[in-house]
């Protein structure tokens, strides 16, 4: 039972909490009526959606996709081969991520000085799920936009947004409101 | 009700069907996860290759702006256009010329260069908003300029940018809002972002090279190598989408809070 919670649940828990938001999101659209809660169910899974990205790009032990002017562009080193760091980073837990970050860099700056601009990849986050996500919540922005002014003008044709309303108006052929 | 038991029948059954598909995902963290580091045995992800070799191709520290910039540089022009499209279509859609009859002309309303009018309930909220601008603006410019270094960028500061804008309109009217910042300013500012952008590329090719392959721009920007090039396009580009962002930022406010009459806004 605790090995199937530690690999099932613990080694995963972002993708679990990103399928429940997912799922409240998808809830909302379907079993809403009224179109501005359709919306916010939009957004509550697009949320999910940006959780999902954004954790994929996480390493445990790494710093941010910027490069440190002092630690990493000057100095990094190729680790040259993958050396027992591997397993070890693997078994790193998140609550102690900041002393690994910590331990990982006194290990990194006394690195073998192969390549004046080569960083190692382990120590760095992913930066394309970041680049996805950045332009992804802009435009999500924008299209919410464009949804909310839909919505405002189809209350001033009809004067609802409730689904079973407008349908209802519809089917009796009051179109032009 | 019946809708609401099939919904929750039809997510809990999706949830689970993704709940166990996550079974085979990579554990949280994993440095060594297909999307960081590729598959076993065939070519490293491409992730890889822009930790390891886009400082020395584009002498860019934060390799967000690198990758969003110059290696994605197609992809972002297109996003911005679709950001544009979007204040387009916000102005197809809501965008009324004549005063309807059931809209109710705003008291409050005044189109003067005043933060403080005669209502005393707005002296505390203009006063704040009035020091806190300046400082917003300011840090948007920062926040696109230094993109290179911090996080930051056109699209983050842009949104600030317009934010800026916004917070006027909410601590005064829309009225004051738009004095400063018309619709006629808005809308050429996002055009003029995708000009930037698209310029930048279509400048590429008049030098003979690829659409937004800025290294041949060292022929204009007089540096060293195609790297530094790279950097101060970025640097371009990101100015652009920034100016895209600002105006279609504070457009949608605008026709939003207004029902499309930039009249009276909340």
């Amino acid at each position: 039972m605790a090995e199937f919670f530690q690999t099932t649940v613990h080694d995963h828990f972002n993708y679990w909490i990103y399928v429940i938001l997912m799922m409240i999101g998808l809830w909302a659209v379907i079993a809403k009526k009224n179109f501005i809660k359709k919306l916010i169910g939009l957004s509550i899974f697009q949320t999910a959606i940006i959780l999902f990205y954004v954790s994929i790009g996480v390493k445990v032990g790494a710093s941010i996709p910027i490069l440190h002017h002092d630690d990493h562009v000057e100095h990094a080193a190729v680790h040259e081969t993958p050396h027992g760091s591997d397993d070890h980073k693997v078994d790193h837990k998140v609550d102690h991520k900041a002393d690994d970050t910590h331990a990982a860099h006194d290990d990194h700056g006394h690195g073998h000085h192969a390549d004046a601009h080569a960083v190692s990849a382990d120590l760095i986050a992913n930066p394309l799920p970041h680049v996805l996500m950045l332009t992804a919540i802009v435009v999500g922005v924008a299209t919410l936009g464009v949804a909310l002014a839909l919505s405002q003008r189809i209350f001033k044709e009809f004067g609802t947004l409730e689904e079973n309303e407008l349908l209802e108006q519809l089917k009796g052929g009051n179109v032009d409101g | 009700m019946i809708t609401k038991v099939l919904a929750t029948l039809a997510v809990v059954i999706t949830g689970a069907l993704l709940l166990y598909g996550t079974a085979d995902f990579p554990a949280f963290g994993d440095p060594h996860s297909p999307a960081s580091a590729g598959v076993e045995g065939g070519a490293p992800s491409i992730s890889q290759y822009y930790i390891t070799e886009s400082y020395g191709d584009t002498k860019v520290p934060n390799l967000v702006t690198s990758v969003l910039a110059d290696y994605r540089g197609y992809d972002t022009m297109f996003e911005t256009v679709v950001i544009f499209a979007a204040g387009m279509a916000i102005f197809a859609i809501l965008r009324v010329f004549r005063d309807e009859d059931d809209l109710e002309p705003n008291p409050t309303h005044t189109q003067g260069d005043r933060f403080i009018d005669g209502d005393h309930s707005r002296i505390i909220v203009g006063t704040t908003v009035r020091l806190v601008v300046p400082v917003i603006q300011l840090f948007a410019l920062y926040v696109v300029a230094h993109g290179h270094h911090s996080p930051g960028g056109g699209f983050q500061g842009g949104v600030i940018l317009g934010a800026s804008f916004i917070i006027i309109a909410l601590a005064t009217d829309l009225g004051n809002a738009l004095s400063r910042f018309s619709e006629k300013s808005y809308f050429t500012l996002a055009a003029v972002g995708i000009l930037i952008y698209a310029g930048f590329g279509v400048l590429c090719q008049v030098l003979g090279s690829d659409f937004l392959d800025y290294g041949v721009l060292q022929k204009i920007f007089l540096t060293d190598g195609p790297e530094m090039a790279r950097s101060h396009s970025m640097l371009g580009v990101e100015v652009g989408v920034a100016f895209t962002v600002t105006g279609i930022m504070f457009a949608i406010y605008a026709n939003l809070s207004s029902r499309g009459t930039l009249k009276s806004g909340l």
